[in-house]
């Protein structure tokens, strides 16, 4: 991996200054970043770590929204215990290490078309809040490693509004042990929202037919007899298109039944 | 170069380091602790797992840097003060846990982030808790069943041969 200089400030602001210069880059857990810049498809010349910064630490929960800093990590979202989806989701990120550095703001900036974090983001129709605005994640998700971030611009914090009901189905492709497909199904009062990572070529997206059904019909016979587009799905060694169709649904219909 | 220091298995060091340091190369090639050790270098593996302020780390995907500061704990600091391994080390040779050996500082250091939080975990548990950690030889079973035995649990029925 080519040098750089290493800096960790303890404040937003700072952090935004030292962001500033050409060929700066955000460090989260690194549990992306490091092995991309082992392979050189990163070369930074400043890497800024965000693990110090306090203000972007800690998960919030007040009302019905739960408040998760950028900088916390998958294992401290998995302790809060905010939601039965989000829970599970985090604690089945990775692996016990790769959970207690990886963070959520991480996960959604590099936006892997297989991580799990989108899909929360988008189910529950999360706020990502950066240094200067806050974006809805249906705004937010611009296909494969895509977002709607700036340069310069870092993920201070996501607010979800907790759901009713919600659960987290992750078929894992057994080598990386991420989502071969992944669904979150998430139930509120005005509506259900489900949201699918791993399979589209387009990255995480919402499977609006699934949710207008769901949302009067509330159980997983509801969508038995529904089909998934396969054509704009990923094709691989693990998958094919249609594989991952059909997992879309059986995995949204386990979502539905499982959701607490 | 910058300055870091850290207190690794009690005793306070410090060395300086480039930006690019990784926590396993500092503790291996500076500070010549070379039990932590390296397998896949893409932080699949956990043969690099070690402790950083209490909680499991693959330290070849950590920059030594941000471990500044930090208390470190690695295989070399397992043992008991006398020298004599510690109960999950003598479990691993009980029950023939490791064949070359080369997981099984990661796997030692997992059991005890494990144990630490969970005293008597079950099997599944212990399965889930090892997910980062790869052994290319002795098949699992009688990793799993060393933890369970220095947990205290009866193991007679584990990958029973
Ligand atoms: C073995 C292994 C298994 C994994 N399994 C899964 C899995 O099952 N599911 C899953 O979802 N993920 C998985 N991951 C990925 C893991 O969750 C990463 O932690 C995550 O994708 C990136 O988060 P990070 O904090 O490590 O970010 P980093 O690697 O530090 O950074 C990633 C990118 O985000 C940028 N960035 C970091 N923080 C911020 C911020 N706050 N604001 C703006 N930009 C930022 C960086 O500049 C970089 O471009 C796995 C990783 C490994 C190594
Ligand atoms: S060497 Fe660090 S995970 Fe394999
Ligand atoms: S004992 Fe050889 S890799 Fe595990």
């Amino acid at each position: 991996m080519y040098n750089f200089d290493f800096v960790k400030p303890l404040n937003v602001a700072d952090a935004l200054v030292a962001l500033a210069s050409e060929e700066a880059q955000a460090l989260g857990g690194g549990q992306t970043l490091i092995p991309t810049m082992k392979q050189r498809l990163a070369s930074p010349e400043k890497l800024v770590s965000l693990s110090g910064i306090s203000e972007m630490q800690g998960v919030d929960i007040s009302g019905n929204i739960v408040t998760i800093g950028g900088a916390t990590t998958h294992a401290n979202v998995a302790l809060a215990g905010a939601f039965e989806g989000l829970t599970g989701l985090a604690g089945g990120i990775g692996d016990p290490a790769v959970r207690n550095r990886g963070t959520i703001g991480g996960s959604l900036a590099n936006n892997d078309p297989a991580a799990c974090y989108p899909a929360a983001a988008l189910a529950t129709g999360a706020t990502i809040v950066t240094n200067d605005r806050e974006i809805d994640a249906d705004d937010y998700f611009q296909g494969m490693f895509t977002t709607a971030l700036e340069d310069v611009e870092i993920i201070t914090a996501v607010r979800m509004p907790i759901p009713q009901v919600s659960n987290y189905q992750k078929f894992e492709q057994p080598a990386s042990r991420f989502a071969l497909v992944g669904v979150f199904v998430a139930k509120y009062a005005d509506g259900v929202r489900v949201a699918v990572t791993g399979a589209s070529e387009n990255g995480v997206f919402r499977w609006s037919e699934a949710e207008g059904v769901l949302s009067t019909n509330f159980s997983a016979d509801a969508i038995l007899g529904m089909s998934v587009d396969s054509s704009e799905m990923i094709s691989d060694l693990h998958g094919t298109k249609e594989y991952r169709a059909n997992l879309v649904r059986v995995l949204t219909g386990r979502a539905v039944s499982s959701a607490s | 170069m910058q300055n870091i220091s850290m207190t690794i298995n009690g005793k306070p060091v410090s060395g300086d380091v480039e930006g690019r340091t990784l926590l396993v190369e500092f503790l291996r090639n500076d500070l010549h602790l070379t039990g932590t050790h390296v397998g896949c270098d893409t932080s699949q593996c956990g043969a690099c797992a070690i402790h950083v302020n209490g909680i499991i780390v693959k330290s070849c995907t950590m920059f030594a840097a941000d471990a500044d500061g930090a208390l470190v704990d690695t295989i070399e600091g397992q043992a008991n003060a006398d020298g004599s391994l510690n109960k999950i080390q003598q479990a691993f040779q009980d029950h023939h846990g490791l064949q070359c050996g080369f997981c099984t500082p990661g796997m030692v250091m997992a059991a005890a982030d494990l144990l630490k939080n969970n005293p008597t975990p079950t099997e599944a548990e212990v399965r889930h808790h090892l997910d980062g950690n790869i052994c290319r030889c002795t098949g699992y079973h009688n990793i799993i069943k060393a933890i369970m035995a220095a947990s205290g649990q009866d193991v007679s029925a584990i990958a029973a041969e």
